[in-house]
């Protein structure tokens, strides 16, 4: 069975007024189902754009990009956006969920778009919220939910679908550390507990120290690809932090 | 995805900014009003002369006598009686295009009924005048041929007549004096209403023309058989042309005119008179009907407006719509949807604002409106077509974003 990415060379120019401005110049690379891998960079490293590309949101200006035996630059319009329903997730640092929306109508928004009938879509958005724990908010709205909640939201809307990978593209941006770790250990369990490939953008060393292999770039190109020696498991440190606070540690 | 679905996420989008959705909608809600309001005033005033030319009587000519020169000098339309009841008896029989002809002579007199009394129009017309000027007897008999002969004193009183004289009493029976002279109602006529030109054509008392030139409205020495008007009917309203020539033709030369010499008479048909009338309130109400069809336009655009203010403030939203799997499609469909709801809403309160005002036009300002069903449908099916076209620019702009953009924006 083929690897789940494979990236062969890949680059991509963009036109700004006079200049062409390359935002990957000959990137190659291949990641495994069952991953979970953080790419780091500065920004202008071009990991936002291999992220677009990743995502099936953008094409290479060269190179080839397969993803799950796909061929990705061959691809139409349409059949990218049917891609990107059925086999991707993603979770953006900004959240995006639609305002004024409940939980569990942002998290069917997916299912929208691929003929799934309303009970149906109502019980996958169920079990999605579930599966974050916010099971119980579901006629929320985003306002009246906190910023960790928000994102959970949204990692149950990338989960709807069953995709082969979610891409997160800095999801802890947003959020503080305590918060941060709970949404890095429902990534953890995602990729544990249900085989869910995991590709994360992230600028901070913390974040990616949850990772099992680390992509950093800079200047469009892969500088180092090593695997994270002893992965920070975030559900310990949780336990950790409850019992700080609570006092009882070492009893 | 299919059609419900977008209908949905239309709507809730539409709901989410409601005050902003119903101003964008009161745009072609008053174009719709508009033009229905207008179209049925337009309709109300064609009808109204249509009514008008009814009451005239199908397919009429008036035959009028004309200008004589006398010594050299030339005297105006009807100061000579050059027309007589011989005529009008030959235009029935001779004319074939014409199916009845009647002669009529015009004066006023006043008429006494016990303590009241009452001015107004006594014609003297031969029996076929009821059939062809189309008056009714609503009640009692109308006269025939023989009161024409023997001249009998009898009378046929018009609705306004009625009204003053008799207040509530039957007329028909009753003894009135017509200028002294003591004259038996045998009938009443329907009521006809205003004539085009403002005359109350219910104020009026038939009788034989025998009696009322003997006996109310005097008699010419020179010739006796002088009439003052003759109306005739054509078979049919295709033969007007025809039955005017022949009439024409036919009063010539029974009046041994020269080719040279103009006509002594003028016959007039009225119908072609208010058909022009008729022609110009229907360009009227079609220009009323284009004017408020400007107004529908301009809601368009206002729908276009907030399209696109809308497609720009959800810029973020299209783009995540995209992201998740959304084809161009659907994103298309979703705003147009939006569009469309907006000026369908729009239609159907401009339908019932439209019909408020028509029948409030018609009740306060005394204008006769005539709601024109087929002014509804369209103004209804034009509001869908304006939001279709108004909303497929906002919609496709919307459907073609890049999505990396979208998601980018701020």
């Amino acid at each position: 069975m083929a690897a789940l990415i494979e990236v062969e060379n890949l680059m991509k120019h963009y036109r700004l007024g006079d200049v062409t401005v390359q935002a990957l110049r000959g990137v190659s690379f291949r990641v495994e189902r069952g991953e979970f891998v953080a790419i780091m960079g500065a920004s202008g490293s071009g990991k936002s754009t291999l992220m677009n590309i990743l995502g099936c949101l953008d094409k290479p200006t060269s190179g080839s990009y397969r993803f799950d035996g796909i061929s990705v630059s061959e691809l139409s319009r349409d059949q990218l956006a049917s891609m990107r329903n059925k086999k991707i997730g993603f979770v953006f640092q900004t959240f995006n969920l639609l305002a004024r929306t409940s939980a569990l109508a942002n998290v069917e928004l997916p299912l929208l778009y691929n003929g799934v009938s309303a009970r149906e879509r109502h019980s996958r958005a169920f079990a999605a919220l579930l599966a974050v724990g916010l099971e119980n908010r579901q006629d929320h709205h985003p306002n009246q939910l906190s910023g960790g909640q928000q994102q959970r939201v949204a990692i149950a809307r990338a989960l709807v679908n069953q995709p082969q990978i979610i891409l997160a593209d800095e999801p802890t941006g947003n959020l503080d550390s305590k918060t941060s770790s709970e949404i890095m250990a429902i990534f953890q369990r995602l990729n544990r507990e249900a085989g869910i490939t995991i590709v994360l953008v992230t600028h901070e060393p913390d974040i990616a120290a949850y990772a099992g292999r680390m992509l950093v770039f800079r200047d469009g190109r892969l500088l180092q690809d090593e695997a994270v020696e002893r992965p920070r498991i975030a559900f310990q440190e949780l336990e950790q932090r409850t019992a700080d606070d609570t006092g009882i540690t070492g009893i | 995805m299919n059609l419900l679905i977008n209908v949905r996420i239309a709507l809730r989008a539409l709901r989410v900014n409601r005050l902003r959705s119903a101003l964008t909608m009161l745009g072609i809600i008053i174009g719709v009003a508009a033009v229905i309001a207008m179209v049925a005033v337009g309709s109300g005033a064609t009808a109204q002369i249509q009514e008008q030319i009814r009451s005239i009587g199908s397919n009429v000519l008036i035959v009028l006598p004309g200008s004589t020169t006398s010594g050299g000098i030339r005297l105006g339309h009807g100061s000579v009686l050059t027309l007589s009841e011989d005529d009008a008896e030959a235009i029935a029989r001779e004319c074939p295009a014409v199916a009845l002809a009647a002669s009529s002579m015009r004066g006023t007199g006043q008429v006494v009924l016990g303590n009241d009394n009452w001015s107004t129009v006594i014609q003297g017309v031969t029996p076929e005048y009821l059939q062809i000027r189309d008056f009714i007897i609503q009640s009692g008999r109308p006269f025939t041929w023989q009161d024409v002969d023997g001249a009998t004193k009898v009378a046929l009183v018009g609705h306004t007549v009625m009204q003053n004289l008799f207040g509530g009493t039957d007329p028909v029976g009753q003894i009135i004096r017509i200028k002294k002279v003591p004259f038996t109602v045998i009938g009443t006529l329907a009521p006809k209403g205003q004539s085009a030109w403002g005359q109350d054509q219910d104020d009026i008392i038939l009788m034989p023309i025998s009696t009322a030139k003997r006996k109310v409205l005097g008699v010419s020495q020179a010739n006796a058989r002088a009439v003052g008007a003759i109306v005739a009917q054509a078979r049919h309203a295709m033969m007007m042309q025809e039955a005017q020539e022949q009439v024409v033709a036919l009063l010539r030369q029974r009046h041994r005119l020269q080719p040279d010499e103009e006509d002594d008479f003028s016959v007039r048909n009225l119908v072609e008179v208010f058909g022009a009338q008729e022609q110009s309130a229907r360009v009227m109400s079609i220009l009323l009907g284009a004017i408020a069809s400007v107004s529908l336009v301009v809601g368009g655009i206002g729908i276009m407006n907030i399209m696109l203010v809308s497609v720009t403030e959800r810029t973020r939203e299209i783009g995540l719509r995209l992201a998740v799997g959304a084809k161009a499609r659907d994103i298309l469909t979703q705003f147009l949807v939006e569009a469309v709801t907006l000026s369908l809403i729009g239609g159907l309160v401009g339908i019932a604002l439209g019909l408020s005002v028509s029948i409030l036009i018609s009740y306060f300002a005394m204008w006769s409106t005539l709601i024109s069903w087929g002014a509804v449908a369209m103004a209804f099916a034009f509001s869908a077509l304006v939001g279709i076209s108004f909303g497929y620019y906002p919609a496709r702009k919307a459907a073609f974003l890049d999505p990396i953009e979208a998601l980018r924006y701020e």
